[in-house]
């Protein structure tokens, strides 16, 4: 594997492109895909190279482009339906948690719905409260449906190809604020396929376990840089698809520190958070040293003022005043 | 409907340059990052569509749109300087500086507010028209919604609803040719948007040039005619939008048939200077007056702007909750309770 600095977005362009190339059933549709080149630029050229059979701009129809993509991907093509923001992915929720994720168990097996919703998610920049949703665990609630989150290039790329070639519907979001973040790739010609999941250890450590994914891990990275100046070594574990939820590697890590942290973008209230601690304490109670702690976002919807927006983010200092609090 | 009167051509001339001085002031503001953020969609161009058809409401009359709302804002008769703080995100903001360029409103002014999910505003239009409709009051809604909202299914129930209950809106389409870089033929098989009333029964007064304010004035009046007596109208604006979609979204200009078509538009069809012309035939001595409204423009929107500078931003962990909801004694509280929101 070749070290090279490949932005997510590029990242996740080059996973979406080998999958067309690939395999003819495979299309992309969504707002301002096509003649704009895609509003975070993920589909730049795909006109181009793959022609408006597979490349489809849609009005703004969010409820449309939720269930088209099922219908077509239950009759046989393989959707790649993007969500401008994910947002927008609100209009669309009953297609998505009822039909993507339910027509193979209501009929009892007789469909599937092989299709991925691709859709740029998380706060920032004064997006203002009804633009400011990092939502992914509302999606990851629905039996039927993988929700895949990304912290960096290269398992933005294993990760997306995986939930291209699976036969089951899969949620990926693509935090806005890593789309232009450097990271190491594969080298051309070259693949990679992450499984559908899987989590990975980000950075090994004894005295706490930080548990993360997408903007989170890289909050966990900078405290736990931040932390071992004063000796406490942090793991991070970056649990990449909150459905399913890589929980072994979790308990594994946390047996060795005994002490756990939870760092995600979205709201506190029956959150990432609230599910990972209540496993936790189920299953590693004998294993436990201190409370479980929890660093989101606060619980209000997000202003526009920059100070305030701020105040109310989740950042690596919170990640860090968390530690010291239980260590 | 009369015509309108030399009081309010001259009227009109003074909200047009207004906007457009507050637009462009805006627009410089980001590109000096004093205006920060992502999202902020001017509605240079668009002045005729708004000020026309707003010279046909009365006061107790309401209005509600998308997020392109500083114009509209603005011929309310919003103080430009709580607008511009709002732009700043000041605490003295219309909003407190929650909300931001897409979110001002004005109770005072019956300014039900911009909202920034394309159609999310249209069924609340419908539910305003229906508390005036339940209470026996003629009050009108008057909503604008782009053209590639007219794709969501947000704007089909809506209409829908408002045509079987015969809710007072006039459904103001203002068709800039595009939703973001998507012209409208490439969106919708309706090409003639106002058409789309037709599918719900509801009465379209059809297609208007809305560069050309008395011309909206004229349609826009027997619209809210109509909408008071009987129920639901529908009219189609056609307008341009002069600074592409929105501040974040430049690639959107940059095409050069574009920037060919935008040219054309500020030339010919430019909404200031027709009705600025339109004055100057039908009118005499108004060149003192029609000056008075541009030097007037111009130190409102810069006293507006110091103003703005000099507020404070909010800051406190107070300020980030507060309004999360209405506070009550009938929500149980203990020290322990957790979502309620602070007072
Ligand atoms: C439900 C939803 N989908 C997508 C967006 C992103 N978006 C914001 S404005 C816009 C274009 C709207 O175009 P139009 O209705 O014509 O209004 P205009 O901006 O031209 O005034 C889009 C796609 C959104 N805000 N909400
Ligand atoms: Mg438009």
């Amino acid at each position: 594997m070749a070290a090279r600095n490949v932005a997510m977005r590029e990242a996740i362009r080059r996973a979406l492109r080998e999958e067309m190339h690939r395999d003819e059933n495979v299309f992309v549709m969504g707002e301002e895909v096509a003649y704009w080149q895609g509003t975070h630029r993920v589909t730049r050229g795909f006109l181009e190279e793959f022609g408006e059979r597979r490349v489809r701009d849609t009005p703004i129809s969010e409820m449309a482009i939720g269930g088209v993509a099922v219908g077509a991907a239950m009759a046989g093509l393989r959707p790649v339906a993007e969500f401008m923001t994910i947002n927008f992915a609100f209009l669309a929720l009953d297609a998505i948690a009822n039909h993507a994720g339910k027509v193979r168990y209501f009929f009892d097996g007789m469909f599937k719905a092989p299709l991925v919703y691709r859709a740029a998610s998380g706060w920032g920049n004064q997006a203002t409260a009804s633009h400011s949703h990092a939502p992914e665990p509302i999606f990851a609630h629905f039996p039927g449906l993988y929700v895949g989150c990304p912290s960096n290039s290269m398992d933005a790329y294993g990760m997306l190809k995986t939930a291209i070639r699976d036969d089951n519907p899969v949620l990926f979001t693509e935090s806005i604020a890593l789309y232009p973040k450097p990271g190491p790739m594969p080298d051309e010609g070259e693949e990679l396929l992450i499984p559908i999941g899987k989590g990975d250890i980000k950075r090994e450590g004894d005295h706490v376990t930080l548990v993360a994914y997408a903007r989170g891990v890289d909050w966990a990275l900078q405290a736990a840089r931040q932390l071992s100046k004063d000796g406490i070594e942090a793991e991070v574990v970056d649990l990449r698809w909150l459905r399913p939820l890589d929980m072994q590697l979790v308990y594994a890590s946390f047996k060795k520190t005994n002490r756990c942290v939870i760092v995600e973008e979205s709201l506190p209230m029956y959150s990432f958070g609230s599910e990972i601690a209540a496993l936790l304490q189920e299953n590693m109670f004998d294993y436990m040293d201190a409370p479980i702690k929890r660093v989101a976002a606060e619980d209000v919807p997000l202003p526009y003022s920059k100070t305030i927006e701020l105040l109310a983010l989740p950042n690596a200092q919170k990640v860090v005043d968390a530690v010291k609090e239980i260590l | 409907m009369a015509a309108p009167t030399k009081a309010m051509l001259l009227d009109w001339y003074r909200q047009m340059v207004l906007i457009r001085e507050f637009e462009e002031t805006c627009h410089r503001l980001y590109e000096e990052k004093r205006i920060t953020g992502v999202y902020m969609h001017l509605y240079s161009g668009h002045e005729a569509s708004g000020v026309g058809s707003m010279a046909a409401l009365r006061p107790s009359d309401h209005v509600i749109t998308a997020y392109r709302d500083h114009g509209i804002a603005l011929i309310l008769g919003m103080d430009p300087k709580a607008v511009m703080a709002e732009m700043m995100g000041k605490k003295t903001g219309s909003s407190g500086g929650k909300g931001g360029s897409m979110h001002l409103a004005s109770r005072e002014h019956n300014f039900w507010g911009g909202y920034a999910i394309v159609g999310g505003h249209l069924p609340l239009a419908a539910g305003i028209a229906l508390e005036a409709k339940y209470n026996d009051k003629d009050d009108v809604t008057m909503t604008y919604v782009g053209d590639g909202a007219t794709n969501n299914g947000y704007f089909h129930e809506s209409l829908n609803m408002s045509a079987i209950w015969d809710l007072p809106v006039v459904w103001i389409i203002e068709n800039n040719g595009y939703g973001m870089g998507t012209e409208v033929e490439r969106a919708s098989g309706q090409v003639e948007l106002h058409r789309k009333a037709e599918a719900y029964g509801i009465k379209s007064f059809g297609c208007v040039d809305a560069q050309n304010a008395m011309k909206v004035y004229e349609v826009a009046s027997q619209a809210v005619d109509y909408a008071r007596q009987h129920g639901p109208a529908v009219i189609e604006h056609v307008t341009y939008r002069y600074r592409g979609h929105g501040v974040s979204d430049k690639q959107y200009d940059a095409r050069d048939d574009m920037s060919e078509e935008l040219k054309k538009w500020m030339q010919c069809r430019e909404p200031i200077k027709i009705l600025r012309d339109h004055i100057l035939s039908a009118h005499d001595d108004v060149d003192e007056v029609l000056a008075g409204h541009e030097s007037e423009a111009k130190a409102l929107v810069k006293g507006a702007v110091e103003f703005a500078e000099a507020s404070e931003l909010p800051n406190s962990y107070q300020e980030l909750m507060r309004n999360t909801y209405v506070p009550s004694d009938l929500v149980y509280k203990t020290e322990s309770s957790i979502g309620a929101g602070i007072d």
